[in-house]
């Protein structure tokens, strides 16, 4: 553990960037985490007076239409976004990941059965598929996790079964065979913990992906209902007041989703640096 | 030697790398000369900077690699500060190399004959139109047989020596002046190390080129060079003739590696310094534990094995030999029960073990009661795991978990692993401590029957010399059985009381390891005999 804190540390001395991403990171959790309870006004409350106020230190990022404080509103929408992100990327590798591992290792009928699966998802346009979901479903905060979950599932089904595939013959998992260990015990203790780093890195760059697309189905209706605050929702509301000359509105929220994302992705290159056994000499 | 100038002259030769924990000297102030027609081979262990010297000749190191001091002249060209475009033009003209692996070293995707017009062209030695004919000329010189036709082979259809021959007729095509091997016959089997080496000796010799071999194996080197140096964490400890380095070694660190390399008339203990005595064998209940008969494996058309007979008596060690390819791994795979044969009768302790599906084995009984202990000790560790873990492992599934640590204490002092190291992670292990772990966990259920497979191949000459006595050791004491599967000879007879000789899935000859290695009825094991390296003999 030391050792992979001291690898940590040379690769930041080495990549700066990788050192403001793991900060950018920390920062967006503390907002999700207390975000809402710090923020200057009430993120719903409504203030026809201060309607489209213009940024000012009264109100860092101006107000909407219906006087809502947008630095608020931005800061408290980091909460639904980031739970949204976290619950597809974990549902996504319980899924995609459990199901890869397994058609890997075992091959013959699971592996046709998860591939076909994933060819047939691959098969749609991916967000025209996630959106397809949500209006079957329904118009819900877990509808949305669900449909991220699942066009990303042959993103993460590939890459936990090519990994496992190469770990099928190892050396070490006969020996684990030897010892007595069951297909499932060989499966989760012994071949997931080394597919474990790289699945990680994948998760990183899902969490960013997760963030759009919850955002894009906002944007486009099919999302969040308001009055919640949501980077997507808000983003949509405000890309009217751009044309009259009202630009705060939807360009605080955009740029903090385009932040979020941006942390994420170089959060994943990083991340691979780190647990890229090459790189550790 | 003459008064003409060696081919090759290296001075004071020290080259330096930069890591991470700072400088790491590889090869310290080293001095080589290799004369016209002379070849010189350099011994080491793994780390002992054999190779890097050789990059350094051939200035390839790696970029963290640099020669920080001395001098590299080659016929009369100081090479340790020329220009890269001017090494460009040495490297396969005047200077080239053979490297371990062949098949690496070859494109996967171009044909072979391709390959050597390639550098024919690139070094002006041929046209586009007489290359095909000297392509074909180049791979018949180097013994393939039918070289029109293999001329349009691609390397994957080709075997390890093969390849190797290939890659010979490689270096060999621009007519250089010397020819670098970096251990050109590791992982090849030893009738294929025979046939490969003496095919390097001859057409160097008629050439008149000098080369440079570089090899872990002291036998090898004293059989086919002229000079022999050894190499110790980047120092040359002795430089000598081939014919006496192996019979009067000098230096101490020579000593040693000379005693720890098995050879004809020895012993087990023989090979290490100051052995403690064998310890007495413990008490065994004489009678067959293991039976196999009539087992036959079939993938697809062909039969991996054809028709196993064989049979293993309680604290007996009995030697599966064979090459590459004859079965032997799926052998010891089916009476490991990893896998299932097609037909046959596997019997261990009087239970037929073959009617059980593998996949269910690992939850029957029977499954503590054969071990085994793999060939790459690296591979055969979980890198997630510590040592500890490791070898608890099979504690935790079979055994009693009850002082769980202080079992694997007492496993670790009896295969001689230093209890700190308990915490430790493969990566952070040498071979030979990863080997121990290995041993460790094979033993951890105290089981009856432990397959070694070749269990010392991927072990420097000292470490497996120490691996080899603690394993006789851990049989003594502990009255196992082992079925020990390898292709060397040489250590089959140190550890073994019976040998069975396979070849392409049969069983082509058993006896008392003394009867197959002296006096051999069948040709095929005669000619395994005879290809092991016959270096110079010790005199009595």
């Amino acid at each position: 553990m030391t050792d992979t804190l001291r690898h940590a540390r040379h690769l930041i001395g080495e990549n700066p960037v990788t050192g403001v991403a793991f900060a950018l990171f920390v920062l967006l959790l503390l907002a999700a985490v207390f975000g809402p309870l710090l923020v200057p006004y009430d993120p719903l409350a409504t203030d026809s007076s201060a309607s489209l106020v213009a940024p000012s230190a009264k109100h860092l990022f101006g107000t909407d239409q219906l006087g809502r404080d947008i630095f608020s509103r931005v800061v408290a929408a980091t909460r639904l976004d980031m739970t949204i992100a976290l619950s597809s990327v974990i549902v996504v590798f319980a899924a995609g990941g459990l199901s890869g591992i397994a058609a890997g290792y075992f091959g013959g009928w699971t592996d046709k059965i998860v591939g076909r699966l994933a060819d047939t998802i691959m098969a749609f346009p991916l967000f025209v598929l996630a959106m397809g979901i949500v209006a079957a479903l329904g118009n819900t905060v877990t509808n949305i996790v669900i449909a991220t979950a699942v066009v990303n599932f042959p993103l993460y089904a590939r890459l936990a079964r090519a990994e496992a595939n190469v770990r099928r013959d190892a050396g070490f998992v006969m020996a684990a065979r030897l010892a007595g260990n069951t297909d499932t015990r060989i499966l989760l203790f012994h071949i997931l913990p080394n597919i474990l780093p790289i699945v990680v890195v994948q998760m990183s760059l899902t969490m960013g992906y997760a963030i759009l697309n919850a955002a894009g189905l906002s944007f486009i209706g099919l999302g969040v209902r308001p009055p919640t605050p949501e980077w997507g929702i808000m983003v949509a509301e405000g890309a009217a007041g751009i044309i009259s000359g009202e630009w705060w509105t939807a360009l605080f929220p955009g740029l903090t989703l385009m932040l979020a994302v941006f942390c994420f992705n170089l959060l994943g290159d990083g991340l691979r640096d780190i647990v890229d056994p090459q790189r550790r000499t | 030697m003459d008064g003409s100038p060696p081919l090759l002259d290296v001075r004071g030769l020290t080259v330096e790398f930069a890591t991470r924990r700072g400088t790491v000297r590889a090869v310290d102030e080293i001095d080589l000369t290799v004369a016209k027609g002379e070849t010189l081979g350099i011994v080491g262990e793994s780390g002992s900077g054999k190779s890097v010297t050789s990059y350094a000749v051939m200035r390839i190191l790696d970029r963290a690699g640099h020669i920080a001091a001395g001098s590299v002249v080659f016929s009369g060209i100081p090479l340790h500060n020329a220009a890269e475009s001017e090494m460009r033009d040495l490297r396969g003209r005047e200077i080239s190399m053979v490297f371990q692996n062949p098949r690496a070293a070859l494109n996967p995707i171009r044909k072979i004959g391709e390959q050597i017009e390639d550098v024919l062209i690139r070094h002006n030695q041929a046209t586009s139109r007489d290359a095909h004919g000297k392509a074909v000329a180049m791979l018949a010189q180097v013994r393939i047989s039918r070289p029109e036709e293999r001329y349009r082979a691609f390397p994957f259809e080709l075997s390890g020596g093969m390849c190797q021959r290939v890659v010979i007729a490689l270096a060999l095509a621009c007519r250089p002046q010397l020819l670098i091997a970096d251990e050109p016959t590791t992982g090849l089997d030893v009738t294929t190390q025979k046939a490969v080496m003496e095919l390097m000796t001859e057409l160097t010799r008629q050439r008149n080129m000098s080369a440079i071999l570089i090899t872990h194996d002291l036998g090898l080197a004293a059989t086919y060079c002229d000079t022999v140096m050894v190499m110790e964490k980047g120092k040359v400890v002795e430089a000598a003739p081939a014919a006496t380095i192996f019979t009067a070694p000098k230096h101490p660190y020579t000593q040693r590696l000379v005693r720890a390399t098995p050879r004809p008339g020895i012993g087990l203990r023989d090979l290490v310094t100051n052995p403690r005595p064998l310890p007495e064998m413990a008490p065994v209940v004489p009678g067959r534990l293991l039976q196999v008969s009539a087992l036959v494996k079939r993938y697809g058309e062909t039969n991996a094995i054809d028709g196993i007979d064989l049979h293993i008596d309680r604290g007996e060690s009995v030697g599966l030999v064979g090459e590459s390819g004859c079965g032997k791994s799926t052998t010891s795979m089916a009476i490991m029960r990893l896998l299932d044969p097609t037909e046959g009768r596997i019997v261990f302790d009087g239970e037929t073990i073959s009617d059980i599906p593998a996949r269910d084995f690992a939850r029957h009984p029977m499954r503590r009661r054969i071990q085994m202990v793999f060939q790459d000790p690296t591979d055969s560790l979980n890198p997630r795991f510590t040592a500890a873990r490791s070898i608890a492992d099979p504690i935790l599934r079979m055994g009693d978990s009850k002082n769980l640590r202080a079992q694997c204490e007492a496993l670790a002092r009896q295969v001689g692993l230093p209890i700190d190291l308990l915490d430790r992670f493969p990566h952070q292990m040498s071979g030979g401590q990863k080997a121990r772990v290995g041993i460790a966990r094979a033993i951890a259920l105290r089981p009856d029957l432990v397959i070694l497979d070749e269990p010392t191949a991927a072990l420097d000459v000292s470490v497996q010399a120490v691996v080899l006595n603690l394993l006789e050791d851990l049989k003594r004491t502990l009255g196992i059985s082992y079925l020990f599967v390898s292709h060397d000879l040489h250590v089959v007879r140190l550890m073994c009381d019976r040998v069975v000789v396979m070849r392409a899935g049969r069983i082509v000859e058993q006896g008392t390891a003394q009867q197959v290695l002296e006096a051999p009825t069948e040709d095929y094991t005669r000619e395994l005999i005879a290809a092991i390296p016959h270096p110079p003999q010790e005199q009595a």
